[in-house]
């Protein structure tokens, strides 16, 4: 049996204090490696709130069951899928939702990858995409967030793990 | 010598051109490529003609990558064919149950040329 189905084991890991940092390397390594640039801090991010009219969903279950997302304009999503692609001038509007799934898609399994109860024992969805920005996403029952906001050739882009209870 | 075909599963798109960039860029002469979106697609992909290297993604939709490589092993002339997945999942259980059911390798997404490189160039020696 494929122990993320492990009764046992299902939402038994609790998000700790580590954990905003973990995804922030693991969001960084996924855009050194697949899109071969950093990125930065995102000044004043404290006073910010998450937003953008793109956003990327991959869903886990097993140790750990939530949501990771990632949001951000569409204009940030098409520069990112153009990177990914190595794409010069305009990108195919069908292949943006398609590379934000797969970005969110990779930091996720990075981010479970890095700590040791949730690689053998939490599951990733097939990624959604949401496209508008008028929305809440809101965790039945409510849970922690780990949110971390980060700067991507100076634009925002947020990265969300909304943890269940 | 004949250049190596290649069969890309992946269920996105932008994923399977990076893969065949990946290949070329780490400078493996490879032929044709063909791109299925799943398993189902990947299994037609085999029963109408041969490859040389298959690289599977495993979550999909429709039919899961070890699901593929199960129901390939059954196709008569794809048996031999080497099954390299390439994947966010992390989970040594699933990579040990792809090698178990017939998988060559395992790349993790996010990945290198490099990688690709490391893990394919061997089963690709064996066809010169």
């Amino acid at each position: 049996m494929n122990p993320a189905l492990d009764y046992k084991v299902q939402s038994s890991v609790r998000p700790d204090s580590n954990w905003t940092t973990i995804l922030e390397i693991g969001a960084k390594e996924v855009f050194q490696i697949m899109l071969h640039t950093e990125l930065t801090k995102l000044p004043n991010v404290e006073e910010l709130n998450a937003s953008g009219d793109v956003t990327a969903m991959v869903g886990m279950a097993g140790a750990l069951c939530g949501v990771m997302s990632i949001r951000c304009t569409s204009h940030t999503a098409e520069k990112i899928t153009g990177r990914m692609l190595g794409s010069v001038g305009a990108v195919d509007p069908k292949d943006v939702p398609d590379a934000i799934s797969e970005i969110c898609n990779m930091v996720a399994g990075n981010f479970k990858a890095k700590i040791t109860q949730l690689a053998e024992h939490c599951m990733l969805s097939v990624p959604a995409v949401i496209r508008g920005d008028d929305y809440e996403m809101v965790t039945v029952p409510a849970g922690d967030q780990v949110i971390v906001g980060m700067a991507y050739e100076g634009a925002p882009i947020w990265f969300c793990l909304a943890v269940h209870t | 010598m004949k250049r190596p075909r290649v069969l890309i599963v992946d269920d996105s798109s932008v994923m399977r051109k990076i893969v065949e960039r990946s290949l070329r860029q780490a400078g493996l002469e490879i032929g044709d490529v063909v791109e299925a979106g799943n398993g189902i697609e990947a299994l037609a992909a085999v029963r109408e003609g041969a490859f040389d290297l298959i690289l599977s993604d495993i979550n999909m939709p429709a039919m899961d990558g070890l699901e593929f490589l199960r129901q390939m092993s059954k196709i008569e002339g794809a048996k031999g064919t080497p099954v390299v997945m390439v994947t966010t999942e992390g989970s040594e259980s699933r990579v040990v149950e792809a090698l178990s059911i017939g998988a060559k390798g395992y790349i993790r997404k996010p990945f290198t040329p490099d990688q690709i490189k490391e893990r394919v160039s061997p089963l690709l020696e064996v066809l010169r």
